[in-house]
């Protein structure tokens, strides 16, 4: 475990990249105690800027809500929908990518073909697809993001247990007569955890873009304030309120940028052999 | 902001037309370049009356009469008309030497075609004023005379371009209306011709050099620009490739914006006779909203003057009633709803509804009208109010078509929604809120099921009365019985922004603004 900080706190991008993760959660967590009102609240006059009126730090928006507050609660809709999303994404992948590359043959085919077929309609597209025929609601929103989401884990998880089916550690497991399930989940899982963990960090931030970008064309939940559709919200007084749009812009860069710097040192710190000193 | 400036365009207005009386006579030449959004299906009035289809084909056909801004009835085709004093027989006297297009005369057998048979057939809205009418004649080739069975003063509001368009009965007559070959070449009596239609770009008319208006009109060709995107629309404007926008072409929010540039100018002038009327419509089936405390309280809770300032910009005026103040009919001594939170929770209480442990008292939904930002940021902000005096209510999201859908089935809590008044209540109020027009599955009607015996009687009576004074004191009642008891809870009296370059004049001169034929319309030095 020391190991693995030493390797990660090596990246220092990733380090920062923690701090502002950490802080984001912290926020999704804790923040709606600092702010227990509801963020669609009217707090103050409409068009305030930042610091202008006492309370409303970031200003407000074009109905007098207070964009600080539409901040933190956005952090626990983002979080939550890139999380559960990715979790539903990495159980529909790891399981049909291991099936494929453990079986491999005519099922291996057709699990690939399947994969194919979903790769080969452009993700946002048909998640705002999805959105719509479900009708949007945070539940339809986690449901579109997964499934366009799932393909890649397959196809790496799949890749993994090609190369690790032949090797002899799983080959004395068959002869030791365990059964596939055993080996798929004690033997060969396991040794293929690195690689999906770090994909998965990716992913939460791929989905918290993709959610961002749903909630911005107006397909969000209506119900809860999130960042996509604060900026869609702001974008129309853009020339005349910057701080509506800029502020939750700022908050989903930062967000995906940690997340991916986190990736990365991830990467660093799972992947030893792939380390990155020589460059 | 907006409203001074529609002031400073009429004042302008007043000023040019007094203006030109000593120097600035009307300029013969030029062209005038407008927006039209969505792109019009087909330009036959006479199958199609939606807005677009309004704008381009106002200026290619003709109707009998046109309303000024204070909805008087004034000459269109027809010089003069007479109504009988018993209200049944209404005579025409149509101008003479008016041609169609394609050079036949104009007759009185055309108007007969027209309102007899063509209209009847084809147009929704004529249909139901139809009704009222006994016969159709034309007693020689200038003069049309049309008997009603009962008396209906407000016949004569339904005689502008797009209420009753004139056909051409030698194209038309013995032929299948709909797959006629000249709806894709329309001919009518107006000062503009139909040129070209480039699908998805833009409309060509050119113009009427036989038009029956001696020396009109003034400009050479108008072009209709399709332009789809928003941003887009209000980019044109701005950069001055198009002189002209109307309705929704423009945003809301961008309207302040646009209104402060120099080459512009904006007036919500010419919306009179449509007078759309926005507002909060109830289901008024479903416990607790069929108690009429319900409903007032929701009207105490809402700020409706924050809405009109903050999500319409302050385009239009609060509404007070069920009839726009630029209907006839209009009065403003009815019962007043403040904004008043301790008022509506009082009234809440008062019906039994206590709040529980947070706060809720009872649950709603909330159906929005999908028809742009405005109406999303209403629903949010209604929603809010709600809660805030303890009416939970979810936000529910549908596209145009479930929208109509559910709102015609009646299958909603609450939801927004927005009709055309057609200047007079017998036309464009009492089919909200009478108990006769209760009919699942169509759009428009009294979707809310409100029912008032009295409400049906009053209204009635208003449409039979002949006597203006009478009816003004039938109608002052109605108001006062359904403000009193909120079917729908009006919100704003919206008017729409013609935005135009300030090179341009007369281009909204009366109550059906840029749908009016445009045969004065032209370009100062």
């Amino acid at each position: 475990m020391k190991e693995f900080w030493q390797r990660f706190a090596r990246n220092r991008g990733a380090v920062v990249g923690l701090v502002i993760l950490i802080g984001v959660i912290f926020l999704a967590l804790f923040g709606p105690a600092l702010y227990p009102e509801s963020p669609w609240r009217m707090t103050a006059p409409p068009f305030q800027p930042p610091l202008e009126h006492p309370g409303a730090y970031f200003g407000t928006d074009t109905l007098g809500r207070d964009i600080a507050a539409g901040l933190v609660h956005g952090a626990r809709v983002s979080m939550l929908v890139g999380l559960v999303s990715t979790t539903v994404a990495l159980g529909i992948g790891v399981a049909l990518g291991a099936m494929a590359g453990y079986f491999g043959g005519v099922v291996d085919n057709a699990i690939m073909r399947f994969v194919e077929f979903f790769q080969t309609i452009p993700s946002v597209v048909l998640a705002i697809v999805l959105v719509a025929v479900l009708q949007p609601s945070i539940e339809s929103i986690v449901i579109a993001i997964a499934i366009v989401s799932w393909p890649p884990v397959a196809r790496l998880v799949r890749g993994e247990f090609l190369s690790l089916r032949s090797r002899e550690f799983v080959e004395a497991a068959v002869i030791a007569g365990q059964s596939n399930a055993r080996i798929i989940f004690s033997q060969i899982l396991p040794n293929t955890l690195s690689p999906i963990i770090v994909m998965a960090s990716l992913m939460v931030a791929t989905a918290i873009l993709l959610e961002s970008a749903i909630s911005f064309l107006g397909l969000g939940d209506r119900n809860l304030m999130s960042w996509g559709y604060m900026i869609g919200a702001a974008r129309t007084v853009l020339r005349e309120a910057w701080w509506m749009s800029v502020f939750p812009g700022v908050a989903i860069l930062l967000t995906v940028l940690s997340l991916n710097l986190v990736g990365e040192g991830l990467n660093d710190a799972l992947n030893p052999r792939l380390a990155r000193k020589g460059r | 902001m907006f409203r001074r400036a529609a002031f400073m365009a009429s004042a302008a207005a007043v000023i040019g037309v007094a203006a030109s009386a000593y120097a600035d006579e009307p300029k013969r030449g030029g062209q005038l370049s407008a927006i039209i959004n969505p792109e019009p299906p087909i330009l036959m009035l006479g199958l199609n009356q939606q807005g677009p289809t309004q704008a381009v084909a106002g200026k290619i056909y003709q109707s009998l009469l046109t309303y000024d801004f204070d909805l008087n009835p004034m000459p269109s085709l027809a010089r003069e008309w007479e109504v009988a004093d018993d209200g049944l027989t209404y005579t025409f006297h149509l101008q003479e030497g008016v041609t169609w297009h394609d050079g036949e005369a104009f007759t009185a057998a055309d108007a007969v075609f027209s309102l007899d048979e063509f209209l009847p057939e084809t147009h929704p809205r004529w249909r139901q004023l139809y009704r009222n009418v006994a016969s159709i004649d034309a007693p020689d080739d200038h003069t049309l005379v049309i008997e009603l069975e009962e008396p209906f003063p407000a016949f004569i509001m339904a005689f502008e371009t797009a209420s009753a368009p004139m056909i051409p009965k030698h194209l038309y007559e013995g032929t299948d209306y709909r797959d006629n070959e000249w709806n894709q070449t329309p001919i009518g009596t107006g000062p503009f011709k139909f040129e070209e239609w480039n699908r998805g770009s833009s409309i060509h008319l050119v113009r009427n050099d036989d038009y029956w208006k001696d020396g009109k009109p003034y400009l050479d060709e108008i072009y209709f620009e399709v332009i789809p995107d928003a941003a887009s629309r209000v980019t044109a404007l701005e950069t001055q490739r198009v002189h002209m926008s109307r309705g929704e072409d423009i945003e809301f929010f961008d309207v302040p914006r646009v209104a402060q540039l120099d080459h512009l100018e904006v007036t919500t002038q010419g919306w009179e006779m449509f007078a759309p009327h926005a507002w909060l419509e109830f289901n008024v089936r479903e416990e607790p909203i069929s108690d009429k405390r319900f409903r007032q309280a929701v009207m105490h809770a809402i700020d409706r003057e924050f809405i009109l300032n903050n999500i319409f910009f302050g385009s239009g005026n609060v509404a007070t009633g069920p009839i726009s103040s630029s209907t006839l009919f209009y009065d403003d001594n009815v019962p007043e709803y403040e904004y008043d939170p301790d008022r509506a929770r009082e009234l809440l209480d008062e019906m039994g509804l206590e709040p529980d442990g947070n706060g809720v008292r009872t649950e709603l939904r909330l159906l929005p009208i999908p028809y742009g930002e405005a109406w999303d940021r209403l629903g949010e902000y209604v929603r809010q109010q709600l809660i805030e005096v303890g009416i939970q209510t979810d936000l529910e999201a549908a596209d145009a078509g479930t929208w109509a859908e559910r709102v015609a089935n009646w299958d909603y809590d609450m939801t927004f929604n927005y009709l055309y008044q057609y200047g007079d209540p017998a036309i464009g109020v009492s089919r909200s809120y009478i108990s006769d027009n209760i009919q699942r599955g169509t759009l428009f009607t009294n979707t809310m099921g409100y029912e008032n015996e009295e409400v049906d009687r009053l209204f009635e009576e208003a449409a039979r009365e002949i006597d203006p004074e009478r009816r003004q004191e039938l109608y002052t009642e109605v108001q006062q019985i359904l403000v009193e008891e909120v079917p729908v809870g009006w919100l704003i009296e919206l008017e729409f922004p013609t935005i135009y370059d300030v090179r341009f004049e007369n281009l909204v001169t009366t109550a059906i603004g840029t749908n009016e034929t445009y045969d004065d319309v032209y370009i100062a030095e």
